[in-house]
């Protein structure tokens, strides 16, 4: 594990050892739960799950304010409290934003850090995160970072996008170029990854009365979400891929959106169903989906009822991940119907 | 095949193993591999574990195959079924083909052979003979095709010893004892990737999914600055002298590519990447992380060639080094219609005669199919 400072525990608390952590500070986990001083922490835990579910990224602006000068340390605490509440209520959708939320926001640290020239440590620290943690070795050479071919490539492949292909980078002595922003794009899906496995793999505390109010109110907020969970298993590959995409804040490029609503409306689902599934999509608008959604299912614009692409056309855009359960299908539309 | 030609072909073969066994180079942890063959007329065996070279004798010996393979990857259990063999890393190969750089000269030097009667004839549609059309192509020896090869198998180290950074002592070059060439490249970073990562690189290699924004078209307000310089390292600078040719007429083509605007860009890079300066590997090699790759020293029945490495590609003449069945007198009855050339020995055309050819000459044309045994 990495040793952690204060500056960064409160930027990339899930590094943090948590029952260590709170033991170091000389606080138990009884007390937030019982030491009315303390309920700000489990308010500001609660929020900050409550605005990771809306897929917004919890106030990293605030983060900026010395924190090392506070008694608490507001941002680490509420993190580790609200992992115990997650970890009380045992919903994974919630855990699943929670984690993504999260990620996006230690994204925007690390790309701040690793342009930090004020602040070598803060540098060398991100650094550290992108070797330890994901094992990706990157190096600062001038304005860009480099990173080895073949660390790019087991990342880079989760992207669809031309640009993120090999040819489309600048390459040079077995190294690729990459702007700060892109080094820290490149890592989202395994930060994500990585903070849910650390929140999955954390003991499940025993309930508190104190915490029975906030967890009680998480099950009522999880409900709002509940129709995202749905992958059935009677949906293909593709569209299984496609759905895992978007849950996990990938940039779903337009012609899988179009795959994916122009299969879900010829299975059945309705428009207000479809749309909260593009909640987690980087450039979430909820208006814009639902109307594109509807000119999708003919309901405005041209009356054209489009209808979910061919087999060949989604491998043409690298969308399909066929497996033997496609049985030769032509189109997805067919999957597990040919069995029956 | 006929039973005696078939006969014929495996004792050839049999003795080569014989006398030639040293040939074979049997590859670095080769406990870890996994090996299969083909007979002559049945298919392929494969799911082979051996322990040493006394059993890659043995399994020559006993099975006399027409065709030997090994892993390019590295698996705990080499034997058991794929989706037990737990797969650890395999090393990068590569396959170059004159088949696909598809040169002028090719319709020269093929053939038709008629699968309903079994003439051979020039390249037709239909056979002269019965008019079937179901014909089968047969490709004779050029040194045009393999000068073609070398030249694309040398432009392919280039990109792996400088774009991808892969020590040249590592990257083994031999002939695939037909028309093409086998690269392989151990120890190298690129081991551990799967078939999804190999495929951006073999797009990379083949210079394919090319965006034009990548090489100097910008979206708006295109800028000439931004298209690549003759000097720059890696695809712009190949790009920059495939499109310009020199520094001097580097201005005047640009102010062309930007009046002729950005689709027409695209469609210039992806002709320049699939005629000219994409390496014509075949995919479906590099991207298999489970592939059973011609075990290099072996005899390959498309020829009776031999699959050996070459120290220095450019002087290796592969129809001379790589023909190593003896040259005792047999007696063929050939038919086919144009020439070919081993040993710097010029054989064919024949129509329907009984000729006394060097044995390596007779296994050549009975394993491509265009004479038997008198
Ligand atoms: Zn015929
Ligand atoms: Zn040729």
């Amino acid at each position: 594990m990495i040793s952690l400072g204060q500056d960064e525990i409160a930027k990339y608390p899930f590094l943090a050892e948590a029952g260590q952590y709170l033991k170091d500070k000389g606080f138990t986990l009884e007390q937030f739960a019982t030491d009315p001083d303390l309920k700000i922490i489990v308010d500001k835990a609660y929020e900050r799950i409550e605005s990771a579910a809306e897929g917004k990224i919890y106030n990293p602006k605030a983060d900026n304010s010395s924190e090392k000068d506070t008694v608490l340390p507001l941002n680490v605490f509420s993190f580790l409290i609200a992992i115990v509440l997650l970890k009380l209520s045992g919903l994974n959708t919630l855990i699943n934003r929670f984690s993504l939320a999260e990620a996006r926001r230690a994204e925007k640290f690390l790309e701040r850090d690793l342009v930090s020239n004020s602040n070598k440590t803060s540098e060398e620290f991100a650094i550290k995160i992108f070797r330890d943690v994901f094992s990706v070795t990157i190096k600062k050479a001038g304005d860009y970072f480099v990173i080895p071919i073949s660390d790019y490539l087991q990342h880079a492949v989760n992207f669809h996008e031309l640009e993120w292909k090999l040819v489309n980078r600048h390459v040079e002595n077995g190294m690729v170029f990459l702007s700060t922003h892109e080094s820290a794009r490149l890592i989202r899906k395994e930060l994500g990854g990585y903070i849910s496995s650390r929140i999955r793999a954390a003991n499940t505390p025993s309930m508190s009365k104190g915490f029975e109010d906030k967890v009680n109110k998480l099950s009522e907020l999880a409900k709002k979400f509940v129709v995202n969970t749905i992958v059935s298993t009677e949906y293909p590959p593709c569209i299984k891929h496609a759905i895992e995409e978007l849950n996990s804040g990938e940039n779903l490029p337009h012609f899988g959106r179009f795959m994916l609503a122009t299969f879900l409306l010829g299975r059945g689902q309705t428009i207000e169903e479809i749309v909260p599934l593009f909640k987690n999509a980087p450039d979430w608008n909820e208006k814009v989906t639902r109307y594109q959604i509807k000119q999708i299912s003919g309901e405005t614009g041209s009356n054209t009822k489009y209808s979910c692409p061919s087999c060949d056309k989604i491998e043409s855009h690298d969308m399909c991940f066929a497996t033997p359960d496609c049985d030769n299908i032509i189109n997805p539309m067919q999957f597990g119907k040919k069995r029956l | 095949m006929l039973e005696n030609d078939l006969k014929f072909l495996e004792e050839t073969f049999k003795q080569y193993y014989f006398d030639h066994f040293d040939f074979i180079h049997i590859p670095d942890r080769s406990l870890e591999r996994e090996y299969g063959y083909k007979k002559f007329n049945s298919g392929m065996v494969r799911h082979i574990s051996l322990k040493t070279d006394k059993d890659l004798h043995l399994m020559l010996m006993t099975n006399v195959p027409s065709d030997v393979f090994c892993s390019n990857a590295y698996y705990t259990f080499p034997n058991l079924p794929m989706a037990e063999k737990d797969w650890k890393e395999a090393d990068l190969i590569f396959d170059i083909d004159a088949k696909d750089l598809n040169l002028s000269c090719r319709k020269d030097h093929t053939c038709v052979k008629c699968l309903s009667c079994g003439e051979v004839s020039l390249l037709h549609d239909t056979c002269p003979k019965c008019k079937s059309n179901k014909l089968d192509l047969l490709s004779l020896t050029c040194d045009n095709c393999i000068s073609g090869v070398k030249k694309e198998v040398l432009n392919l180290i280039k990109i792996l010893t400088n774009d991808l950074q892969i020590d040249d002592k590592n990257v083994r070059t031999s002939f695939s004892g037909n028309e093409g060439f086998h690269l392989y490249v151990a120890n190298s970073s690129y081991n551990q990737l799967g078939s999804k990562e190999r495929g951006d690189l073999i797009d990379y290699i083949m210079f394919r999914r090319v965006m034009p924004e990548r090489f100097g078209f910008k979206k708006e307000n295109p800028s000439r600055h931004t298209f690549p310089e003759l000097d720059e390292a890696g695809w712009r600078g190949r790009v920059a002298k495939e499109l310009f040719g020199s520094k001097s007429k580097r201005s005047k083509a640009i102010t062309k590519i930007i009046s002729d605007g950005k689709l027409a860009y695209q469609q210039i890079l992806e002709e320049i990447g699939k005629n000219s300066i994409g390496i014509k590997i075949d995919p479906n090699v590099t991207v298999d992380i489970h592939r059973i790759f011609r075990l290099e020293g072996s005899l390959n029945s498309k020829s009776g060639l031999a699959k050996l490495a070459c120290e220095n590609i450019e002087r290796f003449d592969p129809y001379t080094e790589t023909c190593l069945i003896d040259d005792s007198s047999v007696e063929v009855s050939a038919n086919f219609p144009i020439e070919f050339r081993l040993k710097n020995t010029k054989f064919g055309p024949y129509t329907n005669e009984k000729v006394s050819v060097p044995k390596y000459a007779a296994a050549y044309m009975l394993c491509k199919g265009i004479a038997s045994l008198a």
